[in-house]
């Protein structure tokens, strides 16, 4: 399998990461490099093997309803770039 | 009555589909302990999950679980036992993970079906294609500062659950009966508060256009976010149209998302379309499946409440309703109840359907009181009609005591019929005198009845209960009157 640098252009903007137009080449390369090892994978006969989302034998964790955490703006936006009183301030969204 | 857009090429017809995002009624969030409380302090109601914190991990709650089984029932759907959280990504302000943890390909509700009222009494099924449950993301403010947004992710990770229709609505007013339907389910089950204007509940609706006859399926657009059922019909209508002239101008549709301007009453296209579509969906590596098994299922159903549909048929069967009354009264449970309490009390159905949805209703939309705020009490009501049947006081006297039970909030009609001497006369030689008296004063009109004009009867008895302040026995009135013109 291989990517067109298109492809990675997009994947990379649609990521938010600035790749320059010169360092789109040598990614595609390195990306295409990581897919074709992945491929290797299908080698192996899964036929009786269910689709799984993980690879341990346990089950999904419950938690009551119950109110345990918040109550911690000054925390939650401690790391915040820009803030203006109580919320996060980011430059302008408009629809 | 099909709904019919008249263009210049032919007839048409409009495909509906909706998607609606219902808040589920829980304490803490779908994956957090933080609360779902409304109207908090901005960025109070938030845990480092939420604001997406490195090595924060996501832990399911519960209840939403429950809720979203409990939904499904509600909605006759398949519930599946294995369910599949994924991550759709899309890059937004208000969304800190970058991602919102949805369900995709394996959701924990499959297919089922909603029962729709139409206001003509009439009903019809619409598919349902599926439930999922889902993180909201937080709230952008864009109004506070001129050049920035604010953010506040109190919202952000609340649990939601998706319901999608089949496009199986064929007009605007079938997708508002959709929505009302729905929130009365949701409301009777206690998933949703189904509140439109807090955003509890909010319409995606998919609108595609075909011509008359046809089975295809067009390109559709979806119009997003709608926040009230008029609106939603309002975007429809509009949206079809707009359709319906692109094709007749040989133009096509292209399949994209669009906002709906209740100002103006259009729709427009969202500037963000990239933002829109290629979410690059996978199964969410924090998270392992969704499972539990039939006898946690059976425990849920055991515990759901009578829901609109069966109500409205037994109302229907147990106490004579038509299908549009019942309709009426079940959409709210609180109006169902009130109604219930009054019907038993008073012992007569179809009187307690006329005094609750004619009288009470009306007197409550005029004064924009909901039934818990009602003046006059199930008790209170149940014994003006037990007057009314034991024939204590007339229909037309007990208008005159709902008046006053409306002004005198708290007083038992019993009371205010004997301290003002509303009681009914019916005795004979009171209402004979009265009688005599107006036959005496409009010897005219009685040669005319006896000349065969029998319609001037009415006339007559509404003289009798004039002259004795509506007290008279209308029934008795009119037969003693029958019984003297005609000798």
């Amino acid at each position: 399998m291989s990517l067109d640098k298109a492809t990675v252009r997009r994947i990379a903007h649609l990521a938010r990461i600035d790749v320059p137009e010169a360092d789109l080449d040598p990614m595609v390369k390195e990306l295409t490099g990581i897919m074709n090892w992945i491929e290797q994978l299908k080698e192996v006969n899964t036929d009786a093997v269910a689709p799984m989302t993980g690879g341990t034998d346990m089950k999904l964790a419950w938690r009551k309803d119950a109110v345990t955490d918040g109550a911690q703006p000054e925390k939650v936006l401690s790391n915040a770039p820009d803030k203006h009183d109580s919320f996060f301030s980011v430059p302008k969204v408009v629809e | 009555m099909a709904y019919i857009i008249k263009g210049e090429t032919g007839d048409w017809e409009v495909v509906i589909g909706l998607e609606v995002h219902a808040q589920v009624i829980s304490a803490a969030k779908l994956f957090s302990g933080a609360a779902t409380s409304f109207g908090s302090d901005p960025n109070s109601n938030v845990a480092f999950v939420d604001a997406a914190m490195p090595g924060m991990l996501p832990v399911i709650n519960a209840t939403c679980v429950e809720q979203a089984v409990r939904t499904g029932l509600g909605l006759k759907a398949k519930i599946n036992h294995r369910s599949v959280f994924a991550r759709k990504n899309y890059f937004y302000a208000d969304l800190p993970q970058g991602y919102q943890i949805s369900q995709f390909d394996q959701p924990i509700v499959g297919e089922g079906t909603l029962v729709l009222d139409m206001p003509d009494g009439t009903s019809r099924s619409v598919g349902i294609e599926r439930l999922h449950l889902e993180q909201d993301a937080g709230k952008s403010i864009h109004d506070i500062h001129p050049t920035k947004s604010f953010i506040d992710l109190n919202r952000a990770g609340v649990a939601l659950m998706e319901i999608v229709s089949k496009p199986d609505m064929r007009s605007p007013e079938e997708a508002g009966a959709y929505l009302k339907k729905l929130r009365s389910i949701l409301r009777y089950l206690g998933t949703c508060d189904g509140n439109m204007e807090e955003g509890s509940m909010r319409c995606d609706a998919n609108v595609s256009v075909r011509p008359v006859g046809s089975t295809e399926l067009r390109t559709r657009c979806e119009i997003k976010n709608v926040n009230s059922m008029r609106f939603v019909m309002q975007a429809i209508e509009f949206e079809a149209k707009r359709h319906v002239d692109v094709y007749d101008n040989g133009g096509k549709i292209d399949q994209e998302t669009r906002l709906y301007d209740s100002v103006k009453g259009e729709t427009r296209t969202m500037r963000s379309k990239e933002f829109a579509h290629d979410y690059r969906y996978f199964p969410d590596p924090d998270l392992l499946p969704l499972e539990f098994d039939d006898a946690y299922v059976a425990a849920i159903k055991s515990t759901l409440p009578e829901l609109p549909d069966d109500k409205k048929e037994r109302f229907i069967s147990q106490y004579g309703l038509s299908a549009y009354d019942a309709g009426v009264l079940v959409a709210e449970k609180e109006n169902a109840d009130f109604f219930e309490e009054v019907a038993k009390q008073s012992g007569d159905g179809k009187l307690a359907n006329s005094w609750v949805s004619n009288n009470l209703f009306s007197v409550l939309n005029a004064k924009n009181l909901t039934i818990d705020q009602s003046p006059i009490s199930a008790n209170h009501l149940s014994k003006l009609i037990a007057l009314i049947k034991n024939n204590t006081i007339s229909g037309r006297l007990a208008k005159d005591v709902f008046e006053i039970m409306l002004v005198e909030t708290g007083k038992d009609p019993e009371a205010i019929v004997s301290e003002r001497g509303m009681k009914q006369i019916t005795d004979t030689g009171a209402i004979d005198k009265a009688i005599d008296d107006i036959l005496a004063a409009n010897a005219d009109k009685v040669a005319q009845v006896k000349a065969g004009k029998e319609a001037l009867i009415g006339w007559f008895v509404g003289q009798v209960m004039k002259a004795t302040q509506g007290k008279a026995n209308p029934a008795l009135c009119q037969e003693l009157l029958k019984k003297k013109l005609a000798q």
